[in-house]
């Protein structure tokens, strides 16, 4: 058995020892063990309940989580509350696909899915619709309150979690996500701790307008990589309360500073709750500084490869939501696409264009009139995830456009503004 | 020949060749097509990798400063370790990141994985050592650059 060297109380000991049998044991151990890595004095009781998992997809080669997840619903274990998970991976209605492209994900590549998913709801899988990336947004509800102890994993969720809703949760991997739900707790460091909520990097926005919040996380991540930016000059434009607006940029610059970078927690000086407490008392007397000004926006911008076949070729496929678009942002885009419409004498997008969000939220619009404004457009709403999507090595051939720098870093797609997107699907500007 | 000393996180004694990036390694961008083409070597598939986009670091000892990105980073190296396909070593300049650990930890406990991995080893080892580098790692987190 594994010696810990952290305090564990006499229910954790017992567990550890197998009293609750070898599947709970090895649980145990492996949380354990993570937290010894990193010092943790003990395990600390998760204080949200609803856990959420990044990995939604059934994707035959991950043979480790399906046996995992067997042994677990073999034993009867379940997560102490619900869970919430990333999105599925195949729309066939909304995001269509010709009969190799199908036959590849669903003979070949997602051919575990259904079987996974059965094996998710056994676990403690909230219900049919807690597919998302975005889980903590109103409408999903799976929505943690600051100060809230969580064992999550998906990184943008993570992030936003910590940074807009001042919870707290570590970079959790997947299997350690679930692992941590299972227990009802988790090792206590790093974000858990307040010392590690502090920042190592001053981060001072000098750009003449609000940057992309795609770009602006980009480079955020791939200077601080792991540490925490306090970043002040951006409350000048987003104000100083959490609304709708900020709500959406603060999820897109989050995810692109987790995917670009490793970033679990950022602070936004005069915004987000921890800054609007403590200020600037939470940067560390040894932080170091960035300077970010448009240059060194668009320096990052024109940083991003190409990676298409055929760069020199229009695309032919638009992404955008990853992660998942809130309702405002839904409702937002089709008042743009349909203006630009408007402006180009074009009834329809030039090109396949598909909005991605949550499927509560996805309800919700629908049951709106300007549901029925974006169809005409002829985009299409889904709420798969579009990296699973490109993961097909068939949609290589496509020339995929999106204004996501997560789905960038994990594709083949090309990274465009929100507005060079708008302008190339109105047809105003070819791309 | 230049001796380096980290904390051992998983430990073995191994010799062999070194894979080295020098920014933070993106797992899931990495091990991703290798893996999803059930290929029998992990070519890098990390577009932002400079240092090691394209290169093949199955069996070999990858250096590097942390992990980055996804928080499938974990799973990742425990599959690529069940599929034998994974890195031999990871050698980490910093304090070892959560993703990584996980992975670490998920391999050993349900893999019965024999991967080694040595942390805090410094910013002169990762500067010192370059990729093709012959290396002896020992089991209590001795790295020598041959």
């Amino acid at each position: 058995m594994y010696e810990p060297k952290m305090e564990l109380t006499l229910e954790q000991r017992e567990i550890l020892e197998g009293k609750q049998g070898p599947t709970m044991a090895k649980i145990m151990e492996t949380v354990v063990m993570f937290g010894d890595i990193f010092g943790a004095p003990r395990l600390v009781k998760v204080t949200h309940d609803d856990g959420h998992l990044v990995t939604s997809f059934g994707i035959k080669l991950l043979k480790p989580l399906f046996s995992t997840m067997e042994q677990i619903n073999e034993a009867g274990i379940k997560t102490k509350g619900h869970f919430t998970v990333d999105p599925r991976p195949i729309d066939y209605e909304n995001v269509k696909c010709n009969l190799l492209e199908k036959l590849v994900f669903s003979k070949i590549m997602y051919a575990k899915q259904e079987m996974y998913e059965e094996q998710m709801m056994k676990a403690g899988l909230k219900n049919k619709n807690a597919f998302s990336c975005a889980a903590y947004l109103p409408e999903v509800g799976n929505t943690p309150k600051e100060g809230d102890i969580l064992s999550w994993a998906e990184s943008s969720a993570v992030v936003y979690a910590n940074s807009v809703l001042g919870a707290r949760c570590n970079r959790n991997s997947g299997m350690l996500d679930l692992f941590g739900s299972i227990l009802g707790y988790v090792p206590e460091f790093g974000f858990i701790t307040d010392e590690g909520r502090k920042a190592k990097w001053k981060v001072i926005i000098k750009c003449k307008e609000l940057p992309e919040a795609q770009i602006l996380g980009s480079a955020i991540g791939m200077k601080v990589m792991e540490d925490v930016p306090y970043v002040i000059g951006l409350d000048k434009w987003l104000g100083h309360e959490i609304n709708d607006k900020a709500m959406g940029y603060l999820k897109d610059f989050g995810a692109a500073t987790a995917s670009n970078g490793a970033v679990g927690l950022y602070h936004i000086d005069g915004l987000t709750p921890e800054a609007k407490k403590l200020g600037q008392k939470l940067i560390r007397d040894d932080a170091q500084e960035y300077v970010i000004d448009d240059a060194e926006i668009e320096r990052v911008y024109r940083s991003y490869p190409i990676m298409w076949k055929k760069p020199e070729k229009k695309g032919n496929l638009v992404f955008i939501g990853c992660p998942h678009l809130t309702f405002e942002q839904c409702n937002s885009w089709t008042d743009r696409i349909v203006a630009g419409l408007k402006e180009t004498g074009r009834k329809k997008v030039v090109v396949r264009t598909i909005m991605t969000t949550a499927p509560d939220i996805a309800d919700k619009f629908k049951a709106t009139p300007k549901y029925q404004e974006l169809l005409a457009t002829g985009v299409k709403l889904t709420s798969i995830c579009p990296l699973m999507y490109t993961n097909n090595p068939l949609t290589k051939s496509r020339r995929i456009y999106t204004s996501s720098n997560k789905l960038r870093t994990y594709s083949n797609a090309r990274y465009a503004k929100d507005q060079e997107i708008l302008d190339f699907i109105v047809g105003k500007e070819s791309k | 020949m230049k001796e380096f000393k980290g904390r051992v996180i998983a430990g073995g004694a191994w010799k062999g060749e070194a894979a080295v990036s020098h920014q933070g390694f993106n797992t899931l961008a990495s091990f991703q097509k290798s893996a999803l083409k059930n290929a029998k070597q992990v070519y890098v598939s990390d577009q932002n990798n400079k240092d090691l986009f394209g290169v093949n670091i199955t069996g070999k000892a990858l250096c590097l400063p942390i992990t980055i990105g996804s928080t499938t980073g974990g799973l990742v190296i425990q599959t690529v370790c069940q599929m034998g396909i994974a890195p031999s070593c990871f050698l980490f300049s910093e304090s070892i990141d959560s993703l990584a650990a996980s992975g670490i930890v998920l391999a050993k406990v349900w893999e019965n994985s024999d991967v080694i991995a040595i942390d805090r080893l410094g910013k002169e080892f990762l500067d010192t050592v370059k990729t093709g580098d012959q290396i002896e790692v020992k089991e209590d987190g001795t790295v020598i650059i041959l």
